[in-house]
C-alpha cells in the first residue's frame, strides 16, 4: 500500500489523519483509491474535466508529478504520495 | 486590522475568517484580503498619509496588519530616482529607479515580512519561519531577532555566501537543504501542515505577507506626486510582488489617492535559466509548465511560481511584455546599471535592466512613457556574479612613477 499525506485543509476529510495508506500502482489510482476510502477527495483535488485542480501540487517520493506522467506516474507501494498546495513560496 | 473585513478565495470566492489561512479549503485557491475601502477612503487622505512615518506604514490603513514598533525596522519609503543616464543608453525618455536595495536588510522582502511578522504577532505567534531564496532569509532572521521572536528559516544549499551569512549572523536556526528552491517550498509547505503554532511568512502568513509589496506601488504614485507611471518593469520569481504593485497602484484609485483611473503597463522580467512565466507569455499559454531553475539570479529561481498564472494575466491584460535574458546580460546590466547611476543592484536588478533593455529595443517600453524599474535588493548579497570582471584597474608600488606608467596605460 501506498502512503498519502494529507495536508491540513483536508483533514477533515480522512478523520483528522495526517497520513493514510491506500492500494494503487498510479497516482491517478491512489487518489481514486483515497476517494473511495475517504468520500470527497475527488471533489476537492479535481475540476470539472477531471484534471487535477490548478493549485494542487502532487508529488511522489518528493517529485513533483508534472516532471514525471502527470497522473499516470508510477507508485511503488514503499512510496508516499504527497498532495500540497500549490499556493506558497515567493 | 480595523479596515479587513476577512479574506475571500480569488478562485471560488468561498469567505474565510481573518486567521492564518493562505489556502481555500475547497479549491486550493489562494485567500485575499477583503477591506472596507470606503472606511479606508474615509479615514486616508494624501495629508495623514505624509504625517506618518517615512516606512511602509504610513500606508498601515492599506495594509492587513497594526504597526507593531517591535517587529520594525524601518522597511520603506525608499528612494525613486530620476535616471537620465540609464535612460540615455536605454534611448528611453522618463526613466526612474525604485532603489528598493537601501531597505535594512538590503532588499524589498523587508516590507512583506514587517507586514506577515506584525500580522503574526498579533495573532500570537512566537515562531517566525520562511522557505527563501535568500533575501526572505535575510529579512525574516533579522526582524524576528528585533521582535525578540525565535526563527527558523529554510534555504537550498547551495545560495551564495553573502546571503547565508547574513542570515546566520541573527542566531540560529538556519536550515540549508540539499535541493532547489522548489523543494525548500515544498518542505515548508509540508511542515506547515505539522508546526502550526509557527508563523512561516510564506506559507500560513502569506497572505498578509503578500499584501507588503503593494506599499511598492503605493510609494510610487506619493513620490511621482500622486501620479502613477505609464509603465513599470518588475522581476519576476513566484510573481506576487508583480501582482500587489498592480493592485496598489488600482486600491489608490479605489479609496481616492489618485485622482485619475491608473493604467499601468505591467512588464516582467525573468532569467532564461527559470522563466516559466515569460515562456508561458511567448508561447500564448493561460498555464505555468514548471521548470527546474539554473541561473545566476538565484533570488528568482522559483520553478513552480504560485502566483505565476495571476502575473502572467496581468501583464497580459495591462499590455506589457515578459522577457527572459541570458546570465551574461544580467552581469551586463548590473554594470551597467552601476556605471550609469550608481546602484549596486543583485542579480535579480540586472535581470531586471536587461529586460528594460530588451523591451525598449523592441519598442514594447515607449520613449514617451513615464517608467519605473523596481530594483529590489543589493548587490553586496550576490557579489560572486561581478567578481570575476570587478578587479582592480592596476596594482602597483607606492611610488609617484609607478602610478604614472600605470595610470598612462589605463588613460590610452
Amino acid at each position: 500500500m501506498a502512503t498519502v499525506r494529507i495536508p491540513t485543509q483536508l483533514r477533515t476529510l480522512s478523520g483528522g489523519a495526517a497520513e493514510v495508506s491506500v492500494d494503487g500502482s498510479t497516482v491517478g489510482e491512489v487518489l481514486k483509491a483515497l476517494d473511495a476510502a475517504y468520500p470527497g477527495f475527488q471533489a476537492r483535488l479535481f475540476d470539472d474535466a477531471g484534471g487535477l485542480r490548478r493549485f494542487v501540487n502532487v508529488f511522489v517520493a518528493d517529485e513533483d508529478v508534472r516532471f514525471s506522467d502527470g497522473l499516470g506516474t508510477a507508485v511503488e507501494p514503499s512510496q508516499t504520495v504527497s498532495i500540497i498546495p500549490a499556493v506558497a513560496g515567493g | 486590522m480595523s479596515f479587513v473585513q476577512g479574506l475571500r478565495c480569488r478562485e471560488c470566492h468561498h469567505a474565510f475568517p481573518a486567521e492564518a489561512l493562505h489556502v481555500c479549503e475547497w479549491c486550493f485557491g489562494p485567500l485575499e484580503v477583503v477591506y472596507d475601502y470606503e472606511k479606508i477612503a474615509a479615514a486616508t487622505s494624501r495629508e495623514t498619509i505624509a504625517a506618518g512615518p517615512a516606512s511602509i506604514w504610513r500606508y498601515a490603513n492599506l495594509l492587513p496588519a497594526v504597526n507593531d514598533g517591535a517587529v520594525d525596522l524601518g522597511a520603506g519609503f525608499t528612494p525613486l530616482v530620476r535616471a537620465d543616464r540609464l535612460a540615455a543608453e536605454l534611448g528611453l525618455g522618463e526613466l526612474w529607479l525604485k532603489n528598493d536595495t537601501l531597505n535594512p536588510t538590503g532588499s524589498f522582502k523587508d516590507r512583506v515580512v514587517s507586514v506577515a511578522l506584525a500580522r503574526a504577532r498579533a495573532m500570537g505567534f512566537k515562531v517566525a519561519a520562511c522557505a527563501s531564496t535568500g533575501n526572505l532569509a535575510n529579512s525574516v532572521a533579522a526582524h524576528a531577532a528585533r521582535a525578540g521572536m525565535r526563527h527558523v528559516v529554510f534555504i537550498p544549499a547551495d545560495l551564495e555566501a553573502g546571503k547565508v551569512v547574513t542570515t546566520a549572523v541573527y542566531g540560529p536556526s538556519l536550515i540549508a537543504v540539499d535541493g532547489s528552491y522548489d523543494d525548500v517550498n515544498r518542505l515548508c509547505a509540508e511542515l506547515a501542515s505539522e508546526q502550526p503554532t509557527w508563523a512561516f511568512v510564506n506559507v500560513n502568513l502569506r497572505t498578509y505577507y503578500a499584501e507588503g509589496s503593494k506599499t511598492l506601488a503605493f510609494e510610487t504614485a506619493e513620490q511621482l506626486g500622486w501620479e502613477a507611471p505609464d509603465h513599470v518593469v518588475v522581476p519576476v520569481a513566484s510573481g506576487s510582488q508583480l501582482t500587489k504593485i498592480a493592485k496598489g497602484f488600482r486600491e489608490l484609485h479605489t479609496v481616492g489617492l489618485l485622482d485619475d483611473e491608473p493604467h499601468v503597463r505591467v512588464s516582467g522580467a525573468q532569467a532564461e535559466g527559470c522563466s516559466p512565466v515569460a515562456t508561458a507569455f511567448t508561447e500564448g499559454h493561460d498555464y505555468i509548465r514548471p521548470v527546474k531553475p539554473k541561473t545566476i539570479a538565484k533570488s528568482l529561481a522559483i520553478g513552480n511560481p504560485a502566483d505565476g498564472p495571476y502575473a502572467l494575466d496581468e501583464v497580459r491584460r495591462s499590455g506589457g511584455g515578459l522577457e527572459a535574458v541570458s546570465d551574461q546580460e544580467i552581469v551586463d546590466a548590473m554594470l551597467l546599471l552601476a556605471r550609469t547611476e550608481g546602484i549596486f543592484a543583485e542579480t535579480a536588478g540586472g535581470v531586471t535592466i536587461a529586460t528594460l533593455a530588451r523591451l525598449a529595443a523592441k519598442g514594447v517600453v515607449r520613449r514617451d512613457e513615464r517608467v519605473v524599474a523596481y530594483i529590489t535588493g543589493a548587490g553586496l548579497k550576490t557579489i560572486e556574479a561581478v567578481a570575476p570582471v570587478c578587479r582592480p584597474t592596476a596594482t602597483i608600488a607606492p611610488t609617484m612613477d609607478a602610478f604614472a606608467a600605470a595610470f598612462e596605460g589605463i588613460e590610452a
